[in-house]
């Protein structure tokens, strides 16, 4: 497999990757440190590329479980991902900076969240997988993955109503 | 209606019923203008959800291809061209026709250089025949001023004869 071929067959799933990577380490420098290093195992491997069924399931799992390594190499180590990601480039529109704290508020709750459960709406309500290439990603069965979203989604309603009604912060 | 709906179908969304195509329904409403206020409260999840979908991995991812290991080996490979090219033919020295050659142009400079002495030899007898001439040429001065003195008592004869 050339270079230019690998490019084409990861451009689309890259973002997708960094994404999770993002949404499981925060930090911004951290995800792409990650998002780096699982393109470059998967180039490395690029001649066995050809015998994956789905590269990109595969590329999503082996960030789930790298990301997941790397937070516990932190939490073993004593050390805090600190993340400095002060300026959100996505809230770019004049309309959309009134909505803007309490859109960040909700990735503060989706922060809060058990990893299990961050993965599965990040995979779900942002990648929009199927239930069942998240199963084949995740290497669950669909009914713990909906168990878990209905789970995550009644949690992040519930903060979110907290907030909208009282304005607990 | 459509209000009924929607509700209906956050409720499936909650119970994580809902399919793909509910879902981009889901959003589509959040994200327009008009949200029924009893709503309100959702808009910034799905808000959320839908920013988050743009945010894009902008780094370039430093591909390191095997051609580029190829080529570090030919530098390598020419390096030892290169070292081969100056070490081996000191160690091996000329070869029998390069030898035979360089006498051949000896022999031929030792007579060029014969012949050159040769003619010098030559032109050294001729500098001494000038050297020869030159001699004469004094002796010849010498007779000359022999003969100013002669001329000179014969003057002085001359005076006294006319006294």
């Amino acid at each position: 497999m050339k270079q230019a071929d690998f490019v084409s067959l990861v451009m689309p799933f890259k973002d997708k990757v960094f994404r999770l990577a993002k949404r499981l380490l925060v930090s911004r420098e951290e995800a792409e440190d990650a998002t780096q290093e699982i393109l470059l195992k998967l180039w490395k491997n690029n001649k066995k590329i050809g015998d994956y069924k789905n590269v990109e399931a595969f590329s999503m799992t082996m960030t789930k479980n790298f990301c997941l390594d790397r937070l516990k190499s932190k939490q073993a180590s004593n050390l805090k991902i600190v993340h400095s990601n002060y300026t959100d480039n996505n809230t770019s529109l004049q309309h959309q900076v009134e909505a803007k704290d309490s859109v960040d508020w909700v990735s503060k709750i989706m922060e809060e969240l058990p990893e299990q459960q961050k993965i599965i709406v990040q995979l779900r309500d942002i990648e929009e997988y199927d239930y069942d290439d998240i199963a084949k990603m995740l290497d669950m069965n669909e009914t713990a993955i909906r168990v878990n979203l209905s789970r995550a989604r009644k949690t992040i309603r519930e903060k979110l109503t907290n907030t909208h009604q009282y304005g607990i912060k | 209606m459509v209000l009924n709906n929607i509700e209906k179908l956050i409720e499936k969304y909650h119970n994580a019923e809902t399919s793909i195509k509910e879902e981009a329904q889901l959003k589509a409403y959040f994200n327009g203008d008009s949200v029924a206020p009893e709503f309100e409260h959702y808009k910034p999840m799905f808000q959320y959800f839908s920013q988050s979908q743009k945010e894009q991995y902008t780094k370039d991812v430093p591909l390191k291809s095997k051609k580029t290991t190829l080529y570090q080996w030919i530098s390598v490979a020419a390096v030892a061209v290169l070292m081969l090219g100056l070490v081996v033919p000191s160690f091996m020295g000329p070869t029998e026709a390069e030898k035979q050659e360089a006498l051949l142009v000896y022999n031929q400079t030792m007579e060029a250089f014969s012949l050159i002495s040769l003619g010098m030899n030559e032109g050294k007898t001729q500098l001494t025949n000038l050297a020869l001439v030159g001699e004469n040429i004094n002796e010849g001065a010498q007779q000359a001023s022999k003969l100013g003195t002669f001329s000179t008592i014969t003057n002085k004869i001359l005076k006294n004869n006319s006294n």
